[in-house]
């Protein structure tokens, strides 16, 4: 398959995990979509390390996984703190900072 | 036999990617998910990124979902209203996602990117082995290397501070006045 087909793959994969992270209001169903983006950025970065034939893109898309990971552990803390104070569990609703 | 790998990897994927999105329950939505994560893994080596199909599957698909599995567990698994309620929001979200599509796609289609319309060059068997990303990192990104294992400390810092935050405050499971997290 041409590379073309693994980059419009990952442009769609992206939308719909945006879309997610727009209409979804559950912080844990946000996270995960936010997982989607992520996975689409690095089926991208491998797409282009095939392409050029080198190895770079692959590195890149090992040091994305490494953030997501490290961006999970952080964020399933916070939900958790979140619903050990009783907090609602609505990104809507948490607007104390006015954001 | 290529092309049908990557036809039904590629439904596979997008299915699990509109799983995620479209599930009110957020149990189901972590298990498109590993759908989609595993159906990413046989795209990778179609690219011959072995290596990165590995640490796909044991990486996210095994430590990260179980993880996600746990938190649901834990918080309960809350029935999320699928639509927003904002009228605005609610016509725009997915517009903004189908013009973001065609934006993407039109820009990849067009770039004229050399190699684009290939399947790439040819590369040997060494190609995404182990033994190439790891000579990547220790030669040529040693610098993101030890950055990135900073992060991964700073992470696993950060998180056991998140968690014994009601060892410290052993009324943090009352209602805490104010909402100090």
């Amino acid at each position: 398959m041409d590379i073309a087909w693994y980059l419009v793959l990952s442009a769609f994969i992206f939308c719909i995990g945006g879309a997610g992270v727009l209409t979804r209001r559950s912080p844990l169903v946000i996270l995960i979509c936010l997982e989607l983006m992520l996975n689409a950025g690095n089926l991208a970065l491998v797409a282009f390390a095939r392409m050029t034939g080198t190895g770079d893109g692959q590195v890149f898309a090992l040091v994305v996984m490494i953030v997501a990971a490290c961006e999970v552990v952080v964020g399933l803390g916070l939900i958790v703190a979140m619903y050990r104070s009783h907090l609602p569990m609505d990104v809507d609703d948490m607007s104390e900072l006015h954001g | 036999m290529e092309s049908v790998v990557f036809f039904v990897a590629a439904f596979m994927a997008i299915g699990g990617a509109l799983g995620v999105v479209l599930q009110r329950n957020p149990f189901y939505s972590v298990l498109s998910l590993v759908v989609h994560l595993l159906a990413l893994a046989a795209l990778f080596l179609l690219l011959s990124a072995e290596f990165i199909a590995a640490a796909q599957v044991i990486v996210y698909a095994g430590a990260v979902m179980v993880l996600y599995v746990f938190v649901v567990a834990y918080v309960g698994g809350l029935e999320d209203p699928l639509m927003e309620p904002n009228p605005v929001l609610r016509i725009a979200a997915p517009l903004f996602a189908v013009a973001l599509g065609v934006e993407l796609s039109v820009a990849i289609l067009g770039s004229g990117l050399k190699g684009i319309d290939s399947r790439g060059p040819h590369v040997g068997a060494g190609f995404g082995s182990p033994a190439q990303i790891g000579q990547l990192f220790l030669t040529r990104f040693l610098i993101a290397f030890e950055v990135v294992s900073l992060l991964l400390l700073i992470a696993a810092v950060g998180a056991v501070v998140l968690a014994r935050k009601s060892a410290a405050h052993p009324q943090a499971d009352e209602r805490v006045p104010g909402g100090t997290v």
